[in-house]
């Protein structure tokens, strides 16, 4: 049904043990060329863990991920070194906000541009013609990116000023400012409130359909998730429990049953008759 | 209070970013170039030194205000570049070849430095680059036949095609382009990839790495670099001085170059040049100040590293921005009279964050 | 015999640098500060042994009782007045303070009239004591040295294992939000972790005084007890003990057994072998951070 064309990420059989932890356990996806592909799951479910191997944060132990590189043929992820990873074109935000804390939102996302680079260190000494004329291209790109999120009110403040909402966009400016093939979002709409989080929800939709780049994300909010995403990846305990469109996933059992656990007796959570007034309990 | 209306990317990408800038440098490089008709011969010296200690303070800067990596052993570099230049001038090579060479060769040591900086980080760096300080003072006195070991070794005074440095002011004026181009370089660098390069690693090396920025290769950029302008500074050092030995460049220099960024004030260039100041006239107001004091504190040898320790002490206690930030907090408050505040420059005290997870 | 003689001078030089390394990974454990002052406490804690011993007239026992409560106290002092106020600035501050706090008492102590520029003998009970076992001849200074660390450093570790206070104060380096919230009073463990420090810095300096002699210089011994923190891995503390060793017996046998010049940088060298080799030291901890 899906060409190979269609086809930007694909891993296959992903374990990852640490010490005695196997926290990722045989997870295989694939994620097709412009669409959302998100990954639920409880805390500790190893999500974030296959960002970091997508990344190349860590190494899988067994397993593969092959990417779509900037030619077209499938490369294999696991054996480039880290910070190769952005100039293949695939660029990521954290979950705890790594940001350059002492420098201005702007210098953050003209690092961003860094992949970009056009110019040697012998240039960028002596401050050529060249290197004026990349930094005014960097420039333009990076007040793209701010126009796109709205962060010209901040654009000269220092982050380490920033209130977490704010922050939370910077980190999504600067890995914007890339340029990427695949965004990997970790937990977009985590400490956002109400309207922030439906501020987020459009900008992923913006960046999917104008700015045409594949998402990636790791997400809880599950009106979040269903309101975005394409397809959805639900993982317990280091292992795929369901793939499917967000309402597939949403009633499959097992993944109920990860967030919910099981009752086998619902009889025990009945209110004992003749208790008025308890306020405890399930009425039936 | 100035507001700045821009209308081009050019005016953020530019040194000067607005007339004041322009007015008050342009004023500084007029009172550099006339100072030999102005100030006697025994501050002109004394300026030539700040130069000289701006440049090896510029990139002791890069390294560790910019950079965030740890060097307390930078005083190996200046001695390296000083030992290069008087060789090779004793050898009689140009002046100009023997300062690339000296440049060269600090850069090559910096690399080999700047190897466990690649492994590792914080104090066990710090420690790394304090072994390797030991080790280069150590080589310096044993191997004779290159550098005299500690008898020492004299210096001629720097020829460019035929024509002598040796007066004072034609000294100062060579100091003065050298620390001039320099300081240009180090900016140009700043403002463009590389120097946010480095910026990036001190902040967040994890982040920086997802942005595509090899931590290797720019860590020992960092370090090379940092240690040519320690090598250019130890050439017309030694050239200053007209004699070198291996006790020049031991733990104590190490330190005082340390003590020139931090009271400077870490992370600006200005700092580099304030805190050479700050060296340089140290020992001057600390003779000026013995008369005023009993004989028994003034004349004493603990004096000056009594004064020493506790102006550090002062400085990291009080103006942890250094010198450059109290200039930052006077200027600010010059611009935003009356309305300046006193919290504007408070630095949120946080609870000691685990350096051992970053 | 030679070489056994070697050692065994090698181990008690390698106690001296543990036992001030031992200060600096009690610092740096307790509040992840490195404290260049470690050196001059020594220092300051002889002359203290010395004023207590010859000025005061005090007996041996009661002067280095004394002066190790006296330079514990001091740590403490220290610690509220000085490092307190600048918890949260970067690492490298912290370590120029400490640097500058060195450079201050060594200088006070030179501006002492009389005492402060001349080399003095520690009056100790044991002096020019020396045993023979076989062809081995043993200075009672040496082995004094080796027994004092060696009981320090069980109590230490009884101390850290078994009482409340040495729980506390692991559970307050590891994480120090996490320890204020469970009403342990950090920063009250943090002035104990530089008292104690500094105490043990006194009894370095107490061991040490003997050998070298008291003099205002003393304390950059303590720049060679930073290798031997370091092998150890900065976050042990018998690690220290360990890396003091190894340092001191490759000293002394590199002094003998290698050409001039070799002695006074084995320690670096050894620093940079093990950065090479394990660059957490031999019992450090590597950990990374979660992103």
């Amino acid at each position: 049904m899906t060409s190979d064309d269609d086809l930007l990420l694909s891993a296959q059989g992903l374990s990852v043990r640490f010490g005695g932890v196997l926290a990722v356990n045989n997870v295989s996806f694939d994620v097709r060329r412009g669409e959302v592909f998100t990954l639920i799951g409880p805390n500790g479910a190893g999500k974030t863990t296959v960002f970091n191997l997508i990344s190349r944060i860590y190494t899988p132990t067994t397993g593969t991920i092959a990417y779509a590189g900037p030619g077209g043929a499938m490369l294999p992820l696991s054996t480039q070194p880290p910070h190769k990873v952005a100039g293949l074109g695939i660029a990521r935000t954290f979950q705890n906000i790594e940001l350059f804390e002492h420098a201005s939102v702007l210098h953050n996302l003209l690092i961003g541009r860094h992949t970009r680079r056009e110019t040697g260190l012998w240039a960028e000494m002596f401050f050529t013609r060249k290197v004026r004329d990349a930094e005014v291209r960097a420039r333009e790109k990076a007040e793209q990116v701010i126009d796109f999120l709205d962060l010209q009110h901040y654009r000269d403040t220092l982050v380490a000023g920033l209130p977490y909402g704010v922050r939370k966009v910077v980190e999504l400016a600067r890995a914007l400012c890339t340029e990427p093939q695949l965004l990997l979002l970790d937990e977009p709409s985590s400490g956002l409130n109400v309207e922030e989080t439906d501020d987020m929800a459009f900008w992923i939709q913006d960046i999917q359909h104008e700015l045409g780049i594949t998402v990636l994300m790791v997400e809880h909010d599950m009106s979040l998730v269903s309101k975005v995403s394409d397809r959805v990846l639900a993982m317990n305990q280091g292992e795929v429990v369901a793939l499917g469109t967000p309402r597939e996933v949403q009633t499959h059992p097992g993944v109920v049953e990860a967030y919910l656990g099981t009752i086998d007796d619902v009889s025990s959570l009945r209110r004992p008759p003749g208790n008025a007034g308890s306020g405890l309990g399930v009425r039936a | 209070m100035r507001f700045l209306f821009k209308t081009s990317y050019e005016q953020d990408i530019r040194l000067a970013k607005h007339g004041g800038h322009v007015f008050w440098y342009g004023l500084l490089c007029l009172a550099l170039v006339a100072a030999p008709w102005v100030a006697p011969e025994y501050w002109l010296a004394q300026l030539t030194f700040v130069l000289i200690y701006a440049i090896v303070g510029l990139g002791l800067m890069l390294l560790a205000g910019f950079t965030g990596q740890f060097s307390l052993g930078h005083a190996a570099f200046l001695g390296v570049g000083a030992y290069t230049q008087a060789v090779l001038t004793g050898l009689g090579w140009p002046f100009a070849l023997s300062l690339a060479c000296a440049a060269g060769l600090s850069a090559a040591v910096g690399v080999v430095v700047g190897l466990p900086a690649l492994r590792v980080k914080g104090i066990y760096l710090g420690m790394a680059t304090l072994s390797f300080g030991f080790i280069v003072e150590e080589v310096f006195a044993r191997w004779e036949s290159v550098t005299g070991g500690n008898s020492g070794k004299h210096l001629v005074p720097p020829q460019i095609a035929g024509y002598s440095f040796e007066s004072t002011e034609s000294f100062y004026f060579l100091c003065l382009v050298i620390a001039v181009l320099c300081t240009l370089a180090i900016l140009n660098l700043l403002r463009s990839p590389t120097g946010r390069a480095f910026v990036a690693i001190r902040d967040s090396e994890i982040s920086a790495q997802s942005m595509g920025i090899h931590l290797a290769r720019y860590k020992t950029l960092s370090f090379s670099l940092s240690a040519a302008l320690a090598g250019i500074g130890g050439a017309l050092y030694a050239h200053k001085l007209q004699f070198i030995s291996p006790d020049q460049f031991n733990i104590l220099q190490s330190i005082d170059l340390l003590l020139m960024i931090v009271i400077g004030g870490l992370g600006s260039v200005h700092g580099a040049f304030l805190g050479a100041i700050f060296l340089i006239s140290m020992p001057q107001l600390i003779a000026l100040g013995k008369d005023w004091l009993p004989d028994s504190i003034g004349q004493s040898p603990g004096l000056q590293s009594v004064v020493y320790g506790a102006v550090l002490v002062a400085f990291v206690l009080f103006e942890p921005m250094g010198l450059y930030g109290r200039w930052l907090k006077v200027r600010t408050w010059l611009q935003m009279f009356p309305f300046y505040r006193k919290g504007m420059f408070k630095r949120q005290k946080s609870f000691q964050k685990s350096d051992r997870l970053k | 015999m030679q070489f056994v003689q070697l050692l065994i001078s090698g181990v008690s030089q390698g106690c001296i640098y543990g036992l001030i390394a031992l200060g600096f990974v009690l610092i740096y454990k307790a509040t992840e500060t490195v404290s260049f002052a470690q050196g001059e406490l020594m220092m300051l804690g002889a002359f203290c042994g010395l004023a207590l011993m010859t000025v005061l007239g005090f007996p041996f026992w009661v002067a280095v009782l004394a002066s190790i409560l006296a330079m514990g106290l001091f740590g403490v002092v220290l610690e509220r007045a000085v490092i307190r106020p600048i918890l949260g600035q970067p690492a490298f501050s912290i370590v120029m303070l400490t640097i500058g706090i060195g450079y201050v008492l060594r200088g006070l102590v030179t501006m002492i009239p009389n005492i402060g520029t001349e080399t003095h003998t520690l009056p100790v009970p044991y002096k020019d004591m020396s045993f023979r076992l076989g062809a081995l001849v043993l200075n009672a200074e040496q082995l004094v040295v080796i027994g004092a660390t060696a009981v320090l450093c069980v109590l230490l570790f009884a101390m850290f294992r078994y009482s409340k206070l040495g729980i506390a104060m692991q559970a307050s380096s590891q994480n120090q939000l996490a320890a204020y919230y469970m009403g342990i009073p950090v920063q009250r463990l943090n002035g104990l972790a530089w008292g104690l420090a500094a105490a043990v810095a006194a009894v370095a300096g107490l061991l040490l005084a003997p050998i070298t002699f008291v003099h205002a210089n003393m304390g950059l011994i303590g720049l060679k007890a930073f290798p031997a923190a370091v092998v150890g891995g900065f976050g042990s503390l018998p690690g220290a003990i360990v890396g003091g060793l190894v340092i001191g017996i490759v000293e002394s046998l590199s002094g003998f057994y290698l050409p001039d010049g070799f002695k006074d940088t084995a320690a670096y060298i050894v620093v940079l072998v093990m950065l090479m080799v394990k660059p957490n030291g031999l019992f450090g901890e590597k950990l990374r951070k979660k992103v």
